[in-house]
């Protein structure tokens, strides 16, 4: 019997011959990742677990991103804690105003290469299998077990194929397809599995929107969300870095748990409306929402190729009067990217906020507090009940460029209206 | 192990660690400090049912969002043994074994509780009795119990760094 992609994997960084799923392996990181929420825990309890010093140096990242720049004085010390720990440990650390949204800088600066093990403090570490990793998200005292001996417990989740068939048309993103993957499995019908992305629909998408895809693979309960790597990826990675990989993928004879499919040909763009990313519609059943607030942004939408399609829409135009917009890129060198290529002035001009690298507002830490009875668009990947802020707000997921039609019109448009 | 208390019961599939533990405290890193915000963004007033030692009782998917440790770490400065539901969401799980709080998966029991039912767990033999009726709950992969013997992850990684 052959194996998935996942399993492949796993076997290569554990000490099993053979896996199962559900058999409790203990799998060696290539990189551990932690941030200003989930570090400072993960210090004392690797402290407690007797441990001084971490595993390997060269392997742990610490990335600031969750309050930043520090909302309060009690932010602050967080962010002094991971900053000193750095120092102490001797760890790579990436400063504010030098790094930005953790798994885009991972990404983007080469930390992560097909086949590698990621274990990262936060539930969207599974955001780096766009890239053919296996990115996982722990708590903090898994973290800590991971800064102590650089391993992790993992039972050995199923995969579930997912194919992606078809061309996806105007307008449609990587964040519809795996909006429509969560409509169709719900969201914990990933629990225990990993989700493969497969088929022509896949192998066609940007690693930009590959990184939506996998991003929101949590939403749909999974342990992870994998891309097998390709032509895509191997460009990608050029010149990124010098880690050695090799493109692997799920045997012909592995065992899938299950088999989904998702025709992009008639896939219209697609909303989650409040409060659940299972809560998915076709854009043309949300049309007409009134919008207070548009944030493009986040680990999953925050790309150099969200900010393009979300000037393109607001290029030359005004943000509603009713509406504020957010702009908030991934990463500082998305930033300078997008300023480069004036994509920055285009948000300016039109009204926009536009913000440093922070995870800010989608988790409700700061940058853009919902008030009772506001909505939002926005192209992050939870809108659950009070995630944004009041429990009395709604926030509705939806991909840049719809994003950006939204400001335009303070309400849910189709952009082929705007534009 | 036997673990015992009083069903405090948290009724709904797919309750997020959102509304568990809201984003803006997640500034927190003191787990005693933790406690008084479990459950602010659902409903603040189960806190008042923690008294002494509770079973949490809950339905699907629970704990689905976030990896935040908060949640597991309130839960037990809260002074929640053992959480009852029918399904667990996967970080959440894992962090409450980390944490030496076994998440039982068994939906028989979780539906038979009710508000103050005295729920014991044996994490040896998987039964769950809710006030003197057994269920089977599911098994439990032997490295988890081991975990859990140990007191949680902290405990047994000392144990290996020993």
């Amino acid at each position: 019997m052959g194996h998935t992609l996942a399993e492949k994997i796993l076997l290569s960084r554990s000490e099993a011959d053979s896996l199962a799923p559900g058999d409790v392996v203990m799998v060696r990181c290539d990189v551990v990742m932690t941030n200003d929420i989930s570090g400072p825990i993960a210090f004392r309890t690797m402290r407690e677990m007797g441990v001084e010093k971490v595993f390997d140096p060269a392997k742990v990242v610490l990335i600031p991103d969750h309050f930043v720049p520090a909302k309060d004085v009690r932010s602050a010390e967080l962010q002094k804690v991971l900053k000193e720990w750095a120092a102490e440990q001797g760890v790579v650390f990436y400063d504010q105003g030098r790094g930005g949204i953790e798994h885009a800088v991972l990404v983007e600066d080469g930390w992560v290469v097909p086949g590698s093990v990621v274990a990262g403090g936060d539930s969207h570490t599974c955001t780096l299998g766009a890239l053919g990793a296996f990115g996982t998200g722990l708590g903090s005292t898994d973290v800590a077990a991971c800064l102590a001996f650089g391993e992790f417990w993992q039972a050995v989740p199923g995969t579930i194929r997912v194919e992606f068939s078809g061309e996806k048309g105007r307008f449609v993103t990587g964040k519809d397809l795996i909006l429509a993957v969560i409509a169709q499995i719900g969201v914990d019908g990933g629990t225990d599995h990993v989700l493969e992305f497969v088929g022509p629909g896949a192998e066609a998408l940007s690693i930009d929107e590959r990184l939506a895809v996998a991003n929101l693979a949590v939403e749909a309960g999974s342990e992870t969300g994998i891309f097998p790597a390709d032509d895509r990826t191997a460009a990608y990675l050029e010149g990124r870095t010098d880690r050695p990989w090799t493109a692997e993928r799920s045997d012909p004879d592995a065992e899938f748990a299950r088999s989904v499919r998702i025709e992009l040909d008639s896939l219209p763009p697609l909303i989650a409306l409040p409060h659940s990313p299972g809560n998915v519609v076709a854009l043309a059943e949300a049309v007409g929402r009134r919008i207070d607030q548009v944030y493009i942004g986040n680990c999953s939408n925050g790309t150099l190729t969200d900010l393009r399609q979300a000037a393109e829409i607001l290029r030359g135009k005004q943000v509603h009067p009713r509406t504020r917009a957010i702009v908030v890129p991934a990463t500082q060198k998305i930033w300078r990217a997008a300023l480069a290529e004036g994509l920055l002035d285009v948000f300016a001009a039109a009204g926009c906020i536009v913000s440093t690298p922070t995870c800010g507002a989608c988790f409700g830490g700061g940058n853009g507090i919902l008030a009772a009875g506001e909505n939002a668009l926005a192209t992050t990947n939870r809108n659950f009940k009070g995630r944004m802020g009041s429990p009395e707000a709604g926030v509705y997921l939806g991909n840049a460029w719809v994003a950006a039609a939204a400001a335009v019109a303070g309400e849910i448009v189709d952009p082929a209206e705007v534009l | 192990m036997i673990i015992s208390g009083n069903a405090v019961c948290v009724r709904g599939d797919n309750i997020d660690t959102d509304v568990l533990y809201p984003g803006a405290y997640l500034n927190v890193d003191d787990p005693q400090k933790m406690a008084p915000f479990l459950f602010e963004g659902l409903d603040p007033k189960i806190r008042e049912e923690l008294v002494g030692e509770t079973v949490l009782v809950v339905d699907e998917n629970f704990g689905s969002g976030s990896s935040r440790e908060h949640v597991p770490q309130a839960i037990r400065a809260s002074g929640i043994t053992c959480v009852v539901g029918k399904t667990f969401a996967r970080i959440f799980y894992r962090n409450c074994f980390n944490l030496g709080v076994p998440a039982i998966v068994c939906p028989e029991a979780s539906a038979a509780a009710g508000k103050g039912s005295v729920v014991t767990v044996d994490t040896d033999t998987g039964v769950v009795t809710v006030d003197g009726q057994e269920f089977q709950a599911r098994p439990i992969a032997p490295f988890m119990l081991d975990m859990l013997a140990a007191g949680g992850l902290v405990e047994w990684s000392r144990q290996r760094s020993a």
